[in-house]
């Protein structure tokens, strides 16, 4: 079935199941957390500005990790960095979503063979729902990424839940 | 303006057997060697004499020169004993426009070179980088501590060639 | 009758919306004045320098592309420029001009993010609109060059990956048009508005003999009235050819030195920076671009330290050869390390809400300083 709010008829009313109602209230308005570390976060500023833009997706940058429900990590992670990471991340209150972007987060980068202080992908410390690919991914990219967790989020289901 | 030849007959007048030598002969830049622990009352008669007014410092490097012998250590990896490390100074003046470079060589085991972060405050940064990433100590540095790897780093210092990569920091995997 | 007061270490990032970056600052307070200011760097030490004594000399320039990622050209730029006077390679003109063209553009996109978080750290959320909108321009005419918008590997040792696009020097005029009154636009909104110099003027005064003793370099280094620019005083490409004037601080609007003269700075090397493009477009040869690439790039023992002028200030590269295919040591000169050392210097006696001024003012990106 496609998005709930092209199943009103004439009558404004619809039957649905609460599962579909709420995976698509959180879908439509996933508030970032603005993580930029390194090159990718300027792709990331450029996605939220005029021309690529984020805010009709609902997506808004916030700057606290206590108010947001996505945390884009973009850029490369090193180890001093890792720790801080997974206490953000911990902070985030339930349910939280972690796109990685860039080939860095994904999997170290180029980085990968001789950087000494680099954590060869963030999913060694957290989680990851979508992993967006690129040096740096495109803002087309990007949204393609969120496009993506959007369609995770709309198959979610309120018995199985996953575990944090 | 004055060329490396000249700077270096107006050092050698003054400071004597503390200037070693001029190296010209190599592309594409020449340099003057000074003795490790007096680069910084050479530094400050640089900075302060009028004719020579190098009241800036452009780039403080150190260098592996990787000069030592290679032997294995007990778990059977190579390391290098022996030989120097160097450190690169690069100064520039923007009144006289003309540049200077000067080398100190010291020992790979016990490297020490004084500090020259009173003459100019640009060096105080560029010198926990040489420290951090090589080992060298810089005396009377008021605060010579780690600066880009964390502070409780355990595995070295990552820019020397025999650099072994320890397997695990704080439960994440270090190798890929 | 004084009240008994008490120090607070505050701390600021590494996560916070507006410290550029991953910087974390550590602020010694009494009440809202700042006693003293410590960063701390690293979190984004990338392992740069070890990577360039493995790979070979052409490899290594896609890694100076992300040290600094918001004027990546010029990072390059300044690698090829070391290797080349190490080489001793002459270059055919066109190389040079479109070198020029390049590192002016590039110049122009970097100022722009620079101004448009400075607005947005200040509070004024449209200029980075507008300075986003123009960038993307700038970003269109690289992806039609060599294909990246933000990441080029396009400075080859010894010439360039691609030839100009025909299309290109159209596309440039017609950019060039578009952005003056723009560039109007972005000073009478935030530029002299009276709101914005409220909070920069007088605000971080940087006097010149402290910022010369603590190697500042760039805009920094002009806001304060010292004349000093790599392109004239130390030229390297074809700078010398070209008609265009250094600003340089004369503290407008508050002091010499102020964080309103570093910004204002940027605005003024804008213009400059599209009167060079006009020229070098009028008078670029036509030639083969890649004629003097050699093939396999070994150069002579010895060593050398070369530097551009960075949108940020003075990017030197140190290479010790020693004869063979990968280099012996590679040391960057980044500008922003050297310019954030002066940090705790400008913050003493300033309020919290001064800081974030005084770090905008500074510019800095972080790739470049951790490396």
């Amino acid at each position: 079935m496609g998005l709930l709010d092209q199943q009103f008829t004439d009558d404004n009313i619809i039957i649905t199941k609460v599962e579909d109602l709420l995976n698509w209230a959180r879908l439509s308005s996933l508030w970032q957390m603005g993580f930029g570390l390194a090159c990718c976060a300027i792709e990331m500023m450029a996605t939220s500005a005029s021309h690529y833009d984020f805010d009709r997706f609902g997506v808004i940058p916030r700057p606290s990790p206590r108010q947001s429900d996505v945390i884009i990590i973009s850029g490369t992670v090193t180890f001093k960095m890792a720790i801080r990471i997974k206490r953000l991340y911990e902070q985030m209150p339930d349910p939280k979503y972690v796109i990685s972007m860039g080939s860095c987060s994904n999997c170290g980068g180029p980085y990968w063979e001789h950087g000494y202080h680099v954590l060869k992908g963030v999913d060694r410390v957290i989680p990851v729902d979508v992993y967006v690919p690129g040096c740096p991914p495109r803002p087309e990219a990007l949204l393609e990424g969120l496009l993506k967790l959007q369609e995770k989020i709309r198959n979610e289901s309120l018995v199985n839940q996953k575990s944090a | 303006m004055k060329n490396a030849e000249e700077i270096f007959e107006i050092l050698k007048a003054k400071f004597g057997e503390v200037i070693i030598e001029l190296i010209s002969d190599k592309p594409a830049e020449s340099y003057i060697t000074v003795a490790p622990l007096e680069i910084d009352k050479v530094c400050l008669f640089l900075r302060d004499e009028d004719e020579l007014d190098f009241k800036s410092l452009m780039n403080l490097s150190g260098v592996d020169d990787a000069n030592g012998e290679k032997v294995k250590d007990e778990n059977d990896n190579e390391i290098i004993q022996g030989g120097t490390l160097s450190v690169f100074y690069h100064l520039e003046s923007i009144n006289q426009k003309h540049k200077i470079t000067l080398k100190v060589s010291t020992d790979r085991d016990n490297p020490e070179v004084a500090s020259v972060e009173e003459v100019w405050r640009a060096a105080d940064w560029h010198e926990r980088e040489a420290y951090d990433m090589f080992g060298i100590k810089f005396l009377n540095h008021h605060n010579l501590i780690r600066i880009l790897m964390p502070y409780d780093w355990e595995g070295g210092y990552p820019l020397r060639k025999d650099y072994q990569n320890p397997e695990f920091y704080k439960g994440m995997k270090v190798p890929y | 009758m004084a009240l008994k007061t008490e120090e607070m270490v505050l701390n600021m990032g590494p996560q916070h919306p507006s410290t550029h970056g991953v910087l974390r600052l550590e602020l010694v307070i009494e009440g809202e004045l700042i006693k003293d200011v410590i960063p701390h760097i690293g979190y984004l030490h990338r392992c740069f320098e070890k990577h360039c004594e493995v790979m070979t000399y052409p490899q290594i320039i896609p890694y100076t592309d992300r040290m600094d990622y918001l004027a990546s050209m010029s990072n390059e730029f300044g690698y090829v420029v070391a290797m080349e006077r190490l080489m001793g390679i002459e270059l055919p003109e066109r190389v040079e001009y479109i070198r020029v063209i390049m590192a002016e553009l590039q110049r122009i996109a970097s100022h722009l993010v620079a101004l448009g978080t400075y607005g947005a750290d200040i509070g004024a959320f449209t200029p980075f609109l507008f300075c986003f909108r123009d960038r993307e321009k700038i970003l269109n005419l690289f992806e039609i060059t060599c294909g990246a918008r933000l990441l080029y590997n396009y400075m080859w040792i010894g010439g360039v990956s691609h030839d100009l696009h025909p299309d290109f020097i159209r596309l440039t005029k017609a950019f060039i048009k578009e952005f003056r009154p723009n560039l109007k636009e972005l000073n009478d909104l935030l530029t002299f508005n009276q709101i914005f110099i409220d909070r920069t003027a007088n605000v971080g005064i940087l006097p010149a003999e402290t910022a010369i003793n603590y190697g500042i370099t760039g805009p920094n280094l002009r806001a304060s009235g010292v004349n000093w620019d790599l392109r004239i005083n130390d030229p390297y490409s074809v700078y010398d050819r070209f008609d265009f004037t250094i600003p340089v601080g004369n503290g407008e609007k508050g002091t010499v030195g102020d964080c309103w003269d570093r910004y204002y700075m940027r605005i003024l090397e804008m213009e400059e920076s599209l009167k060079i493009i006009e020229q070098a477009i009028d008078q670029i040869p036509d030639g083969d671009v890649s004629s003097a690439i050699p093939k396999r790039v070994k150069p002579p023992e010895g060593q050398i330290y070369a530097r551009v002028e960075n949108p940020r200030g003075e990017l030197g590269y140190f290479i010790v050869s020693n004869g063979s295919l990968n280099p012996a040591r590679v040391k960057v000169r980044a500008p922003s390390f050297v310019n954030m050392e002066v940090f705790g210097e400008l913050c003493k006696g300033h309020l919290v809400a001064d800081v974030v001024a005084i770090l905008g003012s500074i510019d800095i990106v972080l790739g470049e300083i951790d490396r």
